[in-house]
Parts: C-alpha cells; sequence; structure tokens
C-alpha cells in the first residue's frame, strides 16, 4: 500500500466530484434541504389540519332523547357543538364526514337518572378521521359535564360537599428532559432520515467511479498507470466514503439546526409545545454510529456498481438495493420494534434502532458496542470484496 | 526491450467456454526499433498489448519490459511504459494539464520535476493554449495530444500504442505517427497495432502478423516482401493469413 498513491487518486477524484453538479446534489443540496422542507411541511400540516380540526364547531346529530330534555338542552346549549335535525341516514353522514358525530340516548334516560339503574349513552363517530374525533372528543366532554352539574346538585340537595365524590385532584407534570420528550417523537424518523441520506450520498460517486469510469473509457488509461489496484480501489472509496459522510454531516447539521428552530411550534395532541432541540451528544453519537455504516454502503456500492459496463445499467442495479435499505431502515421506524440482541446484528436495521434510542437520551452500552462493532465487521468484510472485485479482470472488463 | 515468452491469455465465456485470445505468442522488441502487430479485428493484438502493459495477466507465458517480469512487477513495468490506445480517453472534468499532472503525480515525479516535464511537452506539442480547458471541451486532436503527453510525462522507455489513429482525422493521425518517429528517434522501445498499412510502411522496422492468437509471421518489412514475393502489406496478411482461417473462422 502507498499512501501517496492513494492520496494523488483520492485528490484527483475530489477535483472531479466538486466539478459533478449531479453528484453534488444528491450529496450537498438534498441533505442541506430535506430537514427543512420536511419539518416546515410537519408544521404547516399540523397547523393546517390540526388547527381546522380544532376550530371548526362540529356538527353533530342527537337520536332519541325526546323523553330526556334537560340533556338535549345542555347538549344545545353548548356553543362548541351544532346539534342538527335528526336524519335516518346519520350513519351514511358520518361516514361521507356531513356531521362528526352522533349520539344515542337510550329511551328514558332523563328518567333512570332520578330512579336508576345508569344508563349509557353511545358516541358513534369515524375512527381514525381527525374532525369526526375532535368532534366525538367535544360531545364526550360535553356529555361529561353535565354528569358533573348533575352529581353538584344532587350533593347540594342533600347538603353534602362537593368534595364528596372528588376528594382529591389529579394534574399531570411532564418530567422527562426536553430532548427525551422531542427524541420520542421524532427519533426513529431521524435515524431512518440519515440511514437513507447516507446512502444516496455515496450511491452517484460509486457509480461515476466505477461503472462511469467504464463507459468513458477511462478505466483502462487508469489501470496503465503505475499506480497499484489496491491504491487505486482505496483512493476511490475515500472519495465514496467522504461523500457519504459529507451528506451525513450535512443532514445531522440540517437535522439539528431544522429542529432546535423550526421544532418549537410543533404542537402534541394534548396542545403542548414540543422542544425538539436534540442535544450536541445525540447529534455526535447518531453521526458517530453512522460511520461504520457509510463505510458499509460505500463498499457495497462501489462493488456492485463495478460490474455494471454503464451508468445506467449501475443505477438498474442499484435501485433495487435502496429497497435493501429502506426496508430495515422502515422497520426501526415501526411502533413496537425494540433492540434485541438477534436485532443488534442485522445491519440497517440495528443503527436505525439505536439511533431511535439515542436520540431520547438513552444510551444501552452493551447494544451500541454491539452495533458499532458488527457493523466494523460487516463494513471490513465489503471492503474486502470492493478491493478482490478491483483485481479481477472478468469484473472490469466485463463484455 | 520487450522481450514476450510464450503469451497466453485464455478467458471464460458463458456460452462459447474457454476462448484461447492469445497463445504462445513469442517476439522481442528492441530499443530504438518499432515493432507493428498487424491482425483482423479479434486476432488478439489488443489482448497481446494489454497483457504487456500489464491491464490483463497472462494466463501463461510472460513478458520482460525494461528487465522487469509483467507478472511478478507489473507496477514496475508500467512505471517504465506509456500505453496510448483509443480506449484510453481523458477525465472529462480535468483540465489537459490537470490530467498530464495527475499521471506525472502516479508515476512518483516531484512537483519541480513534474512542472519542468510539462512545460517541454506542452511546448513540443504546442498545448499551452488549451492547457486549462477541460477535456470534455476539447477537439479530437487536443483531446489526443493530451494522451500522447500523459503517456509521455514520465518519459518512459517503452511505448504501447493500440490502433492509435482508428477514427481520427488526417492532421491528428499525422500528429501521432510523427509523435511515434520520435520516440523511436529518442532510442525507446515501441510496439503498436494498427489497419494502415501506409502507417506500417512508414514506421515499423519489424512486424508480427497475428492471426487466431498465435503470431503467424514475424520479419522486418523488407523480408516479408521477399518471403511472399508481393510488396503490397495487404496482399502479405492475407496470404499469411488465408491458410489458417478455415481453421478459425466460424
Amino acid at each position: 500500500m502507498n499512501f501517496h498513491s492513494i492520496w494523488v487518486v483520492y485528490r484527483k477524484e475530489l477535483r472531479e466530484w466538486l466539478r459533478d453538479r449531479r453528484t453534488l446534489i444528491s450529496t450537498v443540496v438534498v441533505p442541506l434541504l430535506i430537514f427543512p422542507v420536511l419539518i416546515s411541511g410537519m408544521i404547516s400540516m399540523s397547523s393546517v389540519l390540526i388547527g381546522q380540526a380544532q376550530k371548526q364547531i362540529p356538527k353533530v346529530m342527537i337520536i332519541g332523547g325526546e323523553d330526556s330534555p334537560d340533556v338535549v338542552a345542555a347538549l344545545r346549549a353548548n356553543k362548541e357543538l351544532e346539534v342538527v335535525p335528526y336524519a335516518d341516514n346519520w350513519k351514511k353522514q358520518i361516514s361521507e364526514k356531513e356531521i362528526r358525530a352522533a349520539l344515542e340516548i337510550p329511551k328514558g334516560f332523563q328518567a333512570s337518572l332520578e330512579n336508576g339503574p345508569a344508563e349509557t349513552i353511545q358516541i358513534d363517530y369515524y375512527l381514525g378521521e381527525i374532525k369526526s374525533e375532535f368532534g366525538a372528543e367535544h360531545v364526550e366532554s360535553s356529555l361529561k359535564s353535565y354528569r358533573d352539574d348533575v352529581i353538584k346538585k344532587r350533593l347540594a340537595a342533600s347538603n353534602l360537599p362537593a368534595t364528596l365524590v372528588s376528594p382529591f385532584e389529579t394534574k399531570k407534570n411532564n418530567v422527562a428532559p426536553p430532548e427525551k420528550v422531542g427524541g420520542a417523537s421524532i427519533g426513529s424518523f431521524i435515524g431512518y432520515i440519515v440511514i437513507i441520506l447516507s446512502m444516496t450520498g455515496a450511491m452517484y460517486p460509486a457509480i461515476d467511479l466505477t461503472a462511469g469510469e467504464k463507459e468513458r473509457g477511462t478505466m483502462e488509461t487508469i489501470l496503465s498507470s503505475p499506480v497499484s489496484r489496491l491504491d487505486l480501489v482505496l483512493g476511490k472509496f475515500l472519495l465514496v466514503f467522504s461523500a457519504s459522510l459529507t451528506t451525513a454531516i450535512l443532514s445531522v447539521t440540517s437535522m439539528g439546526i431544522s429542529f432546535a428552530y423550526m421544532g418549537r411550534t410543533i404542537t402534541t395532541n394534548s396542545g403542548n409545545h414540543l422542544d425538539m432541540n436534540l442535544g450536541l451528544a445525540s447529534v455526535i453519537a447518531v453521526f458517530l454510529m453512522g460511520l461504520p455504516l457509510s463505510i458499509l454502503f460505500s463498499a457495497a456500492l462501489m462493488t456492485i456498481a463495478l460490474f455494471a459496463k454503464t451508468y445506467k445499467e449501475a443505477q438498474s442495479y442499484l435501485t433495487p438495493m435502496t429497497f435493501l435499505v429502506v426496508i430495515p431502515a422502515v422497520a426501526a421506524v415501526m411502533p413496537g420494534v425494540e433492540l434485541t440482541p438477534k436485532l443488534a446484528l442485522i445491519p440497517i436495521l440495528n443503527t436505525s434502532l439505536i439511533c431511535k434510542e439515542i436520540i431520547t437520551g438513552t444510551y444501552h452500552w452493551n447494544s451500541i458496542i454491539l452495533i458499532f462493532a458488527s457493523t466494523c465487521v460487516y463494513a471490513v468484510v465489503a471492503l474486502f470484496i470492493a478491493i478482490k472485485m478491483f483485481q479481477r479482470e472478468s469484473v472490469l472488463f466485463r463484455s | 526491450m520487450i522481450e514476450a515468452r510464450a503469451l497466453s491469455k485464455s478467458f471464460q465465456d458463458k456460452k462459447r467456454g474457454i476462448i484461447r485470445a492469445v497463445e504462445n505468442v513469442t517476439f522481442t522488441c528492441r530499443p530504438g526499433q518499432i515493432y507493428g502487430l498487424l491482425g483482423a479485428n479479434g486476432a488478439g493484438k489488443t489482448t497481446t498489448l494489454r497483457m504487456l502493459a500489464t491491464i490483463l495477466e497472462p494466463t501463461s507465458g510472460t513478458a520482460v519490459l525494461c528487465g522487469y517480469d509483467v507478472v511478478e512487477h507489473p507496477e514496475k513495468v508500467r512505471a517504465n511504459v506509456g500505453f496510448l490506445s483509443t480506449a484510453t480517453a481523458l477525465y472529462p472534468r480535468l483540465t489537459a494539464q490537470e490530467m498530464v499532472e495527475y499521471f506525472g503525480r502516479l508515476n512518483g515525479l516531484d512537483e519541480p520535476t513534474l512542472k519542468k516535464r510539462i512545460d517541454e511537452i506542452f511546448t513540443r506539442l504546442d498545448m499551452n493554449n488549451f492547457r486549462d480547458r477541460r477535456c470534455d471541451k476539447l477537439s479530437t486532436g487536443m483531446k489526443q495530444k493530451t494522451s500522447i503527453a500523459r503517456t509521455l510525462v514520465h518519459n518512459p522507455p517503452v511505448m504501447i500504442f493500440d490502433e492509435p489513429t482508428t477514427g481520427l482525422d488526417v492532421m491528428t493521425a499525422r500528429t501521432i505517427i510523427g509523435f511515434i518517429a520520435d520516440c523511436r528517434d529518442q532510442g525507446k522501445t515501441i510496439i503498436f497495432s494498427t489497419h494502415i498499412m501506409s502507417e506500417v510502411d512508414r514506421l515499423c522496422d519489424h512486424v508480427g502478423i497475428i492471426h487466431g492468437g498465435q503470431l503467424r509471421e514475424e520479419g522486418t518489412v523488407a523480408e516479408l516482401r521477399a518471403k511472399y514475393a508481393e510488396h503490397n502489406l495487404e496482399e502479405i496478411i492475407v496470404k499469411v493469413v488465408g491458410p489458417h482461417l478455415a481453421n478459425s473462422e466460424v
């Protein structure tokens, strides 16, 4: 191995890479823009959809209740509900989003309030439809406040204190640090994006430096120079790795800044603001865990692209590879998928899972070491295969 | 000095099985001489030249260039060889000067020597007006000059040319031919393949006629003309190759 030759090859590849707009877009522009765009998209989506759903007064329908005028009057008096006249096709109206919810008051409801037994009012809504869910929540809270009024009146009539039925109050208070709160919501998503971007950042340089060279006819030119094939492949690999790393660094930086400045405006379902400041330690840790994965991607993509004779052929080989990366990365985002010793050995999935934990501020050192070491082993194997492939004439001169 | 010793190369093909591209090719080319390797397309010329340039490894046999064995010391062989073919393209996003500098550095030239050498070559080949232009913006002639400068930058004692004028216009081809003649006058050992017989007439001291991967005939141009009683080199090739056509043509 000759470090001078590797450096000369690397420097030349870097110079060419910096002059190639196509690869610069995938390596620099995309990672810088993706987080601000995604977050502003999330913010506008949440403010538009949730805000609209919350602001609009839900239309609800009362089914029955002719013999229970008090509860109907209480519902009609609620300014946050618009009670529409009864229609037989109320189920269809909910499904077609014409009304948001309906409530079925059983016969003799008011009478049973006096004499028991307790009856049930059923609230009908459209599960998964956010406006209908909000409408059902409004109806439920309206009924609860009516129930509280009934209880208060009964207690007052019996000269009993209100504290008889509520001897104490409860109050929820978040004690988790802000990065854990933010991380729990976005942790899995961040690992996924960083992994995907470090692969796409490596993809175009990997093609350009292998199949691209073959197609342009420069492969034979460089093979006729005294540089050894080992030095040549290492110089090229370092460039692909640099591209992947640049993408990872830019995406992590862009992610950190975007969440710090824009994430605060994201609100949770309970109406609280999320503090998305991830903390420098988390950002650095995610980056470090991504390092061996970047090596793995760079070496694997170069090896596969080297088999192709043209740029297009290499693209058709590498496109299915994207799915191989996306599937484990997405699997880690699924709710309930947690890190186990077996999963810690599956490349990509393991890094994605550990990033999820790291961002919530949880550091399981045994898992971190196992994942880092196993990904390093995969990376070294991939690099070894890439070196071997560069020494095979049947691959370099495939016709 | 080039000594090819029973050079052989086989390839494995899924449909056709083992293909013997070159078989037992032996010849010698001395300093100050130009050896012309002639033959039809697919005869084995490019494979032979690629083995000499250590781009391909021989299946059996070997070659010695400037005292270095192509199998044992391929990197040392390459450091003593300038290889130019129609398949050796330029890096499109580098300038002509950067292209030549790159190969100078890979050949271990230090920066002051490299600068001096580039100035010499660029002046000799009249390249100074496009030295900072990117290779993808160069004309065919400029590209070919840049390729020549690339092969010359480390002043190698052996030059290998694989059909260097194929597809070039008359003026560019003349530049290349003049350059090859210059190399011979400087005492370099030169081997080149071509389909253009006027180039052979003008340049070659020795020729080897290759067909079906085997060297079928060898000698000086005068010797071959006398042996086959034929002045036209094309006719000589046909006479040499003719008896073997039935065996090799599919």
